[in-house]
């Protein structure tokens, strides 16, 4: 495979700098718990039951929660009240749960079982929910071995094709996926309604209205796997199915994508800070709890560091995107996930009428390719420059899917020749499925045969960024990272310590907060 | 009489442009749910039939999808459409440069004209709004924070609308610019009509000029919408800030005479 000559030792430093911007943050994270954690932990126990409220479904374990943060009870964790209310009640947890939501059983005003007893229960119940995610896990891997599995995280099996499907009902969703995985997608990302990252709850059940997108809920990923299963088997070809984790739920998220055999997972620790002006804290404790279960679950993230090059100038703000790269690689290492899992992201976003823009794209490309050799490169399209000229935009993705062969990158997000026009149509998958069938074949081991010119425009670009980058850390490492991010370190966006939705979700730990997930995972 | 050169457009009956004169001809692509065979393609050639094309060239037809045939035809369009009677509604503005307009501002207003940009909604896409609003602009055309005369504020995404009714309220706007672009089940026109009836109640019409964007946004859409004025896909922003000052200043000179003529009673 082709390569950049990179600074070997500025590349250490970075990843040394990043180490040391998260080291304050992670102090930070163990020593608080969200509303989201809480709610995740009782979900991994079995509680995935709704109630109606206000005429629609609401899950049962936000009910449950909220009472407790309402009283003043959620330092100690949900767990701490709620094992205790199972030995008391002698209810399994699903049980409870209703009873609990329903507001038949008051948690707090029952009589406290015996401490060594709670904590008892509670590891061995947190032990069974980690296994029943290692058990979905295998019947996973089981399913990709007897289908074949194109998957290698370091790209060595060319792109993965990798498309979305946003028709807002599930079922109609199931048919676009169908028919884009027979066309040869390899792995479906179900787009989620705009603005769900905002909810702070998981909406429940089988949903066929969204706007732009359809719900993200644990019956929709059940529906949509189970189709996929279905056309993996049939086609002899593993179908990927993503969903995003990221938002007010992230770490609820990956409990119900682990539980439903998810595949990959959109998730990233500062995109919700960024672009959802989610609260900083919020967002860095909800993430690695999030990690913990992904890396339990092995599911593949893809991080959000695209999105950097759509509201900043694509061109000079590559550092930031590879800054934030060694941020999120170090962020989802401390929460014990390994590289083969990291679906690092960026974008091939730059104007296409600067010159030699492909020189530049491709020194980016292979530059994130050869920094984070083990990890699975997610490679996104032109969306920044697109309009209705569907030819051009066809080609712009042509290019695009020419920079992605070569450089080796993982995985390969398809552009749409309609994009900026509509969510796409069935006809649109297909064209732009061929158009990366063709030339991932033509030019599939070109980047084994070329070399890049030392000193030439790809080299000394890469070794530009790769300045910049280190710069650019050094900058973060100086001020700490809430102060940078304030400062607008990351697309432009200037976020605070305080501000930001979901601030009042975040509570700081008692000395007795009950988590046993903490350790089992 | 000979006639030598190629044809001249005939504008009362005006036809799509191939390579000759008058051709008409035109290209479609669909896809059709049933799998590809014989009478798929003539399903997909009676459909052409219907939109007024003959002849009909079905250049490939594909199978997309188990139960799915995707066409790429050519046809010759029989309709033809009077050019010459045309009348479209579009914002009447003079283009000017952000010096021209900074010195207009400068000059005849004598203060900063305050606009608000919001994504509304639970839209999250700002792409259209940063790119009007940000200092860096859109295609080398600098956004309206960099002009020296107007106080330009972005809101940013997700602003919901009686959110934007107090800020409108708070900042004393001038103008607001709201884009969507979300569009699925005609979300951006309910968002649009929602937030015109609650800046009725609120009785800013008058005094705000409220200004729509977005990639499937027009001017008669959102006039209809109750907006003054809308801007679609490949807007600069001197484009929006030739048209607020215009029309801020068409404004007060209305009201001006409309209060010289109250004194006058």
């Amino acid at each position: 495979m082709a390569h950049v000559e990179l600074n070997q030792k500025t590349v250490a430093r970075c990843r040394e700098l990043a180490e040391t911007v998260a080291r304050p943050v992670e102090q930070m994270i163990q020593a608080h718990t969200t509303v989201a954690i809480e709610r995740a932990t009782l979900r991994m126990l079995g509680v995935n039951g709704a109630l109606i409220r206000g005429g629609q479904l609401y899950p049962e374990v936000n009910a449950i929660v909220e009472t407790l943060r309402a009283s003043g009870s959620l330092a100690q964790g949900v767990l701490h009240w709620f094992i205790n209310g199972m030995i008391q009640k002698k209810m399994p947890a699903a049980e409870l749960g209703k009873a609990v939501a329903s507001g038949k059983v008051d948690l707090t005003k029952l009589a406290r079982a015996p401490e060594a007893e709670v904590r008892k229960m509670a590891h061995e119940l947190c032990r069974k929910g980690r296994d029943g995610i290692v058990e979905a896990r295998e019947v996973r891997d089981g399913i990709r071995s007897e289908t074949g599995d194109p998957f290698d995280p370091e790209g060595k099996n060319g792109p993965l094709l990798y498309v979305i499907v946003a028709t807002g009902n599930i079922y109609d969703d199931v048919i676009q996926a169908r028919a884009a995985a027979q066309a040869g997608a390899d792995a479906i990302a179900v787009i989620r309604s705009t603005a769900q990252s905002l909810l702070d709850y998981v909406p429940h059940g089988a949903t066929t209205e969204g706007f732009g997108g359809t719900y993200a809920t644990q019956e929709n990923f059940r529906i949509m796997r189970e189709a996929l299963d279905d056309e993996s088997r049939r086609l002899k070809r593993y179908i990927r199915l993503t969903n995003y984790c990221s938002g007010l739920c992230m770490p609820e998220i990956a409990a119900l994508g682990a539980m439903e055999r998810l595949d990959f997972l959109l998730n990233d620790a500062m995109y919700g800070i960024l672009f959802r002006d989610i609260n900083m804290k919020r967002t860095l404790i909800d993430q690695h709890f999030s990690r913990r279960i992904i890396a339990a679950s092995r599911i593949v993230i893809h991080t959000g560091e695209d999105n950097y090059l759509t509201t900043a100038d694509a061109v000079e703000n590559g550092h930031q995107v590879l800054a934030s790269q060694f941020i999120n690689e170090r962020f989802a290492l401390n929460a014990k996930m390994t590289q083969d899992l990291l679906g690092l992201g960026h974008a091939q976003e730059m104007n296409p009428e600067h010159p030699n823009v492909f020189l530049l794209e491709i020194a980016r490309a292979q530059m994130t390719r050869d920094i984070f050799p083990k990890s699975p490169i997610k490679f996104m399209p032109p969306t920044r420059y697109k309009c209705g000229d569907i030819f051009y935009s066809h080609l712009m993705d042509a290019m695009f899917n020419f920079v992605g062969v070569l450089t080796g990158q993982t995985i390969q997000l398809l552009g749409m020749a309609t994009e900026a026009m509509h969510t796409p149509l069935l006809q649109d998958r297909w064209m732009s499925i061929k158009n990366a069938k063709y030339i991932f074949n033509g030019a599939r081991d070109l980047g084994q045969d070329l070399v890049y010119k030392p000193g030439g425009i790809i080299q000394s670009w890469a070794a530009k960024v790769l300045d910049d980058t280190h710069q650019h850390l050094e900058m973060i490492q100086s001020k700490g990272l809430f102060r940078a991010i304030e400062q607008k370190a990351f697309a432009e966006v200037s976020r605070t310590e305080f501000g930001g939705k979901g601030h009042d979700g975040v509570i700081v730990r008692s000395s007795d907060y009950l988590n046993p997930f903490f350790e089992v995972l | 009489m000979t006639n030598l050169g190629a044809a001249k457009v005939n504008l009362k009956k005006l036809r799509p442009y191939g390579d000759i004169m008058d051709d008409g001809t035109i290209q479609v692509a669909f896809t059709l749910p049933v799998n590809p065979g014989p009478e798929a393609r003539e399903a997909a050639v009676m459909l052409c039939q219907k939109m007024g094309l003959d002849p009909i060239k079905v250049a490939t037809m594909e199978k997309a999808a188990d139960g799915f045939s995707l066409f790429v035809i050519y046809g010759n369009m029989r309709h033809t459409v009077d050019f010459t009677q045309i009348k479209v509604l579009k914002v009447e503005a003079k283009k000017r440069s952000r010096e021209e307009i900074d010195a207009i501002i400068q000059e005849k207003i004598g203060r900063k004209l305050v606009v608000l940009g919001a994504c509304t909604g639970y839209d999250a896409h700002t792409v259209g709004i940063d790119a009007i609003m940000n200092m860096k602009g859109f295609a080398g055309d600098y956004g309206l924070e960099r002009y020296q005369w107007l106080e330009a504020k972005n809101l940013g995404a997700q602003v919901l609308n009686e959110e934007l009714i107090r800020l409108i309220v708070e900042h004393k706007a001038d103008a607001v610019l709201v884009s969507k672009v979300v569009s699925q089940h005609n979300i951006h026109i309910k968002d649009f009509k929602d937030l015109m009836q609650r800046v009725d109640k609120a009785g800013l019409r008058d005094q705000v000029i409220f200004v729509a964007g977005g990639p499937r946004v027009t001017h008669p859409m959102a006039l209809e919408c109750g907006f003054d004025a809308g801007f679609g896909v490949g807007t600069k922003p001197s484009d929006v800030a030739s048209y607020i000052v215009e029309e801020f200043i068409k404004r007060r000179t209305k009201n001006a005479k409309k209060s010289v003529k109250a004194r006058r009673r």
